[in-house]
């Protein structure tokens, strides 16, 4: 039995086994230094690794990723954190026109290899700016990749995948699973890919596409529906881009209905890029209408009640997958 | 220094001759998109280059042409990029106003304003992190003054004692407004409340561009940390080719008086006869040679093969 951490330290895992492994790995951003970060995950870097590879920086977003793209184009893999990823999009021009279009923009003659961190998430109280899940708005800029793991095992292999890979990988890691996420995680040089989404259940009566915090929810719903007769299959796709449409499709081809599920508002989130991928490609595979539920299109309030009431959870989708069912 | 200016001579007049093609390229509709000419302004780049090693680095802009030609970048490539052609420094994707030569230092040249600042903060803390004394020039006009990251870069550059030398090229229009209407305070001022070392020169001759340089490149070698160098220059063009009518923003006679007076060839072609470190027939000799090259260059791009249309989606992803 494989030792067992927390989403949170498995991330400081990978980071720590990372840069043991390449000394080109440092990371930077806002009080990861002697502090440790907001949230604690690169507590311990600072002594093993010292003020050289453990940076703190001013609260200068776009300086933290332009400073990685310059470092990443002289051999390095930055590990650039965003305290909150509300503050991502203070970094934006950094990581959407210069990061992501670098290797378009060169030719090919050169490459990106950074990871942005990205906290995100709701459910903590944190109101407007400490609340939200940004990820649609890097999914559609090519050049980029996205991940979004929803386990401790993911966490770190994912989080070592990204360092690992060439291209600008935003990692967006959920606050609300920091600590409540826990379990074994990969040893050595185990990765996860990127690219390769995760069937967390299994079903032929429907399909239920979901990531990060939405992941241990929809597992709920789909034991309730079990006890109804209705057995769903529950991809977490883990990459958001590029996802992995193969996976989606084997899902459908045996289920013929598909709900997806995000904490991300709906307009334009990655439901409904599926969605029309799914209407494009199989559509003679549907038995019913693609559905989704989401965060409605609003701001993450202060209030719990407010957030609370309105964020999905197992009851919304249950109840989305027995009409998903009944179709 | 006999060497020294006649390089530099010739590295101005290469970028003048570079740039009158392009113009050229536009007129005749064999180019299409933008460019944003250098002319009147090649003492900073071949100014501050001529400080640098080949292994430094340098960031660009919108308007790099005369900075990638004056950090060892080939005409050939350049032009071959200007049109889209495959054989371009970028296949053909990157186009005048983002040439990137690795092989030369060249970091590539940035649409966005003030958007390489940042960029050369990073290449800069390689330098230092790897402990090797390559320093960055970061090139970028006054209208980058405007934007906030071009401040985060350089508190962090100087917090961490970075080499680089911020190269803030005044040619006195953010596109088609004079600078004073846009920039408050005084803009040595800024860099002095980081801290940074500052000088401002007369951009226009390009040994006191030189001159001003040297110190402050070597002082970053040293790891004595970043500089900010004010270069006062004038864009003799208008903001792109296509900015002919510019009366509405400027006045001829203003143009007049900085093209006729203070043209930065003139004015060390001028130096070198003086100094007798040329005679009329060696310049003209010179110019002949590099018209010849320039022709050369712009017609292998001319001839040279567009990519095909479905290279749109190689080198998005490594």
């Amino acid at each position: 039995m494989s030792k067992e951490l927390s989403y949170l330290e498995a991330i400081r895992e990978a980071l720590l086994e990372e840069m043991r492994r390449d000394p080109k790995v440092f990371v930077l951003g806002e009080d990861v230094g002697a502090y440790g970060g907001a949230f604690g995950v690169t507590q311990g870097l600072y002594d093993e690794f010292g003020e050289m590879r453990v940076i703190d920086t001013p609260i200068s977003e776009s300086a933290i990723v332009g400073v990685s793209i310059g470092a990443a184009l002289r051999g390095y893999r930055p590990v650039a954190e965003m305290q909150f990823a509300d503050f991502i999009s203070c970094a934006f021009d950094q990581i959407v026109n210069q990061a992501a279009t670098l290797r378009y923009r060169y030719g090919g003659r050169a490459s990106v290899p950074i990871v942005v961190r990205a906290p995100s998430g709701g459910n903590v109280g944190g109101g407007l700016y400490h609340s939200q899940n940004p990820e649609a708005w890097f999914i559609h800029r090519p050049g980029l990749k996205v991940v979004a793991p929803s386990t401790a095992y993911d966490a770190k292999g994912l989080l070592k995948a990204a360092i690992r890979d060439d291209n600008p990988v935003i990692y967006f890691e959920h606050k609300y699973l920091y600590r409540r996420a826990k379990g074994p995680v990969p040893e050595g040089d185990e990765i996860v890919p990127i690219g390769v989404a995760a069937t967390r259940r299994e079903g032929n009566d429907a399909t239920l596409l979901t990531y990060g915090a939405m992941v241990a929810p929809s597992l709920e719903a789909a034991d309730r529906l079990s006890k109804e007769g209705v057995e769903v299959d529950v991809i977490d796709l883990r990459t958001l881009l590029p996802y992995d449409k193969a996976a989606i499709f084997a899902s459908l081809e045996k289920t013929n209905r598909v709900l997806v599920v995000h904490e991300d508002v709906k307009t334009l989130g990655i439901g409904s890029e599926i969605s029309a991928v799914i209407m494009e490609e199989r559509f003679d595979t549907l038995d019913a209408p693609v559905m989704r539920v989401t965060y409605p299109d609003t701001h993450p309030p202060f209030s719990h009640v407010l957030e609370g009431a309105n964020l999905p959870n197992a009851d919304k989708i249950t109840g989305a997958l027995r009409r998903l069912a009944a179709y | 220094m006999t060497d020294r200016m006649l390089h530099m001579y010739r590295q101005m007049l290469a970028i003048r001759l570079f740039e009158e093609r392009v113009n050229d390229l536009y007129t005749r509709a064999l180019m299409p998109g933008l460019a944003h000419l250098y002319i009147g302004e090649e003492a900073v780049a071949v100014g501050v280059c001529e400080a640098l090693r080949r292994d430094d680095y340098i960031t660009s802009t919108h308007r790099g042409h005369g900075h990638c030609l004056a950090k060892g970048a080939v005409p050939d490539l350049m032009f071959a990029e200007l049109l889209g052609k495959k054989a371009g420094y970028c296949k053909g994707k990157g186009g005048s106003m983002h040439i990137a030569d690795p092989d030369t230092g060249n970091l590539g040249a940035n649409a966005i304003v003030g958007g390489s600042a940042a960029l050369a903060a990073g290449a800069a803390f390689s330098s230092k992190y790897l402990k090797l004394d390559r320093v960055v020039a970061c090139f970028f006009g006054e209208g980058a003054l405007g934007q906030g990251v071009l401040y985060e870069s350089m508190n962090l550059a100087q917090l961490w004692k970075l080499p680089i030398v911020y190269v803030c090229e005044n040619n006195q229009y953010n596109e088609y407004t004079h600078f004073s209407e846009t920039t408050a305070g005084d803009i040595i001022a800024r860099p002095s409340a980081f801290g940074l070392a500052v000088a401002s020169v007369d951009g226009q001759d390009v040994r006191a561009v030189y001159d001003t340089t040297a110190p402050l490149v070597e002082r970053a070698r040293k790891g004595d940390g970043p500089a900010f160098l004010l270069c006062n220059t004038y864009r003799f063009r208008g903001h792109h080719v296509g900015d002919i009518s510019r009366d509405y923003y400027r006045a001829k006679h203003e143009e007049q008086r900085w093209t006729s007076e203070r043209d930065p060839l003139a004015i060390l072609g001028a130096h070198l006869l003086e100094q007798q470190a040329a005679d009329r027939a060696a310049l003209d000799r010179m110019a002949a040679e590099l018209t010849a090259q320039m022709d050369a260059a712009m017609q292998w791009a001319i001839d040279a093969p567009y990519p095909s249309p479905d290279e749109v989606t190689e080198d998005v992803y490594a």
